[in-house]
């Protein structure tokens, strides 16, 4: 990161530089006295490897710390900041992206664990100008508040209504051997994944119930 | 995090071969728990290999008449087969009712076996645990101990295993085949794979150093009927306070499993055989020792009263 002193910055880049260095620096001293653990004397110096992928149908090559989760490449590399960071730790589905047409939390998974996948952020699903289908039916059905949490929402959604395509059955499917249901409560329990802290969760199902209905 | 090499492994015995051979190795399969553990330092791998290149990805018949689970397989393809559907309903709900759509999409057979304790104070690096750091003490036995095990716990921990795909496959009688560095494969039964924490809860399973799953054989289908009932705070996406598996067969015999009470998925051997006497029965036969906390001792009534409900179903239905 040393050579972007030497360029002028944008206050958005001289945080994610300052997060970095901070990253960097801290690593050995404070994680061998948290953990007491033995293998904090095997501690290593980063290392880079490169990866390629495709995101939005665009290739991208990237070299990155071994570290860096495909939520991070995405926004801290590639710019895409439409994906959003929550918790980091999969538990409130704001870093869903689809990977070779699933949804996944992209904080719990490695760049370069993806060479060759194909990526879709909300940025690949629609433009402020032409929106994809789920993301006019947020907008209609006020499926937000705060908007924190839509993105991961919508590519949720979109997967969701899929996986309901493809017979793949869920914890409240009556029947194990019988096509799913599209009903609220499939909806809820295939979205219970995606946490919004506004509570926008009967507007949500409301926006997604409109696509459903219209893709059936 | 701490930083580590990577790499891509080809084939299991490639994979086993080099994390034997490597120091401080893990496998990455999907990833959901050791990144997240490894974002927090509680592991802490100089090396990472990854084994989502090395096949076993495809579930196939038996000369037996079961099922031969690749370790890769997802958690979404395994509760969406076909043949799991229709013929081990029980290990689909199971899967069905564990973690996130997100989540299973990404994890693996052989990962979910592997999965670590969600204990919070495993999780905090502040809190003395004998499982992240062996001898320091237990954190959780005078603390918040309302998710934590009843049976089979030991001085040292009271953690829970937090499958529920494992309870199905111990209740289904799974074997969990492995290949060693040396090239050379065995087969484990699920009832010895996950260990009791005893004076050592960091070693949590009987896999040796650089083992590396390959598959869980499901044997010939048992028939009658398939529950899988797990109690959580919520509705979804919540791990089990308690969980149980159970099929019960047309003429009122079966099995029945629990999760959510044990180190390892908890099966007891006359369990089964008092199933025709009811449910308390059969939860005097499974709790039996059972050592509680001011804060778990529910735990005993609500197993008694989940069967009770389970059995009442299969009898209706």
């Amino acid at each position: 990161m040393n050579d972007l002193s030497q360029v002028t910055l944008s206050r958005r880049e001289l945080l994610i530089a300052g997060a970095l260095s901070a990253t960097a620096s801290a690593v050995p001293s404070i994680g061998a006295a948290q953990t007491g653990n033995a293998a904090a004397a095997q501690a290593i110096a980063p290392v880079s490897a490169k990866v390629s992928f495709q995101v939005n149908g665009e290739v991208r090559k990237l070299e990155l710390d071994t570290r860096t989760t495909l939520l991070d490449a995405l926004r801290e590399n590639l710019h895409l900041t439409g994906t959003k960071k929550g918790c980091d730790h999969g538990q409130c589905g704001a870093c869903t992206v689809i990977v070779d047409g699933r949804r996944i939390n992209s904080c719990l998974t490695l760049a370069v664990m993806h060479e060759g996948a194909k990526v879709t952020t909300i940025e690949g699903l629609g433009t402020p100008g032409k929106l994809h289908p789920m993301q006019a039916a947020f907008v209609k059905h006020d499926g937000y508040q705060c908007g924190y949490c839509t993105p991961g929402q919508i590519c949720s959604a979109v997967s969701a209504l899929d996986e309901i395509k493809q017979g793949i059955p869920s914890h409240v499917s009556p029947d194990l051997n019988a096509r799913p249901l599209l009903n609220a409560t499939e909806l809820r329990e295939r979205m219970s994944g995606n946490i919004c802290r506004c509570g926008a969760y009967s507007n949500i199902i409301d926006a997604i119930s409109e696509v459903a209905g219209s893709a059936a | 995090m701490r930083a580590f090499t990577y790499q891509r492994a080809q084939s299991p015995a490639e994979a086993a071969a080099l994390a034997a051979r490597t120091p401080n190795a893990k496998f990455i399969a999907g990833g959901t728990n050791l990144l997240d553990l490894m974002k927090l330092e509680i592991e802490t791998p100089a090396h990472l290999i990854d084994v989502n290149g090395v096949g076993l990805d495809k579930i196939e018949g038996t000369p037996q008449g079961g099922l031969r689970i690749g370790a890769m397989v997802r958690n979404t393809d395994l509760a969406a087969d076909e043949r799991i559907r229709r013929d081990y309903g029980v290990l689909s709900r199971a899967l069905l009712a564990g973690a996130s759509a997100q989540l299973r999409n990404k994890a693996t057979t052989a990962g979910n076996l592997l999965q670590r304790t969600r204990c919070p104070y495993f999780y905090d690096t502040n809190q003395a645990c004998n499982k992240r750091t062996p001898g320091s003490g237990c954190s959780a036995i005078a603390g918040h101990s309302r998710n934590h095990a009843i049976v089979g716990v030991s001085d040292e921990c009271i953690a829970t295993h937090p499958s529920d795909m494992a309870v199905a496959m111990q209740l289904l009688d799974a074997v969990v085949e492995t290949v060693r560095p040396d090239g050379s494969t065995r087969s484990i039964p699920m009832a010895e794979f996950h260990r009791l924490p005893g004076k050592t809860p960091h070693i949590e399973t009987t896999l040796a150093p650089g083992e590396m799953i390959t598959a869980v054989t499901l044997p010939k289908p048992l028939g009658g009927k398939h529950y899988y009932r797990k109690v959580r705070d919520r509705s979804s996406y919540a791990f089990a306070l308690i969980s149980v598996a159970a099929v019960v067969l047309p003429d009122g015999t079966g099995r029945v499993a629990l999760g959510g009470v044990a180190h390892k998925p908890w099966r007891m051997p006359g369990a089964d055989d008092s199933l025709p006497r009811g449910g308390k029965a059969v939860a005097a036969q499974l709790l039996a020792g059972a050592k509680t906390t001011h804060e778990n001792a529910f735990k005993i009534t609500l197993v008694q009263r989940t069967i009770e409900s389970v059995l009442a179903e299969a009898k209706k239905a």
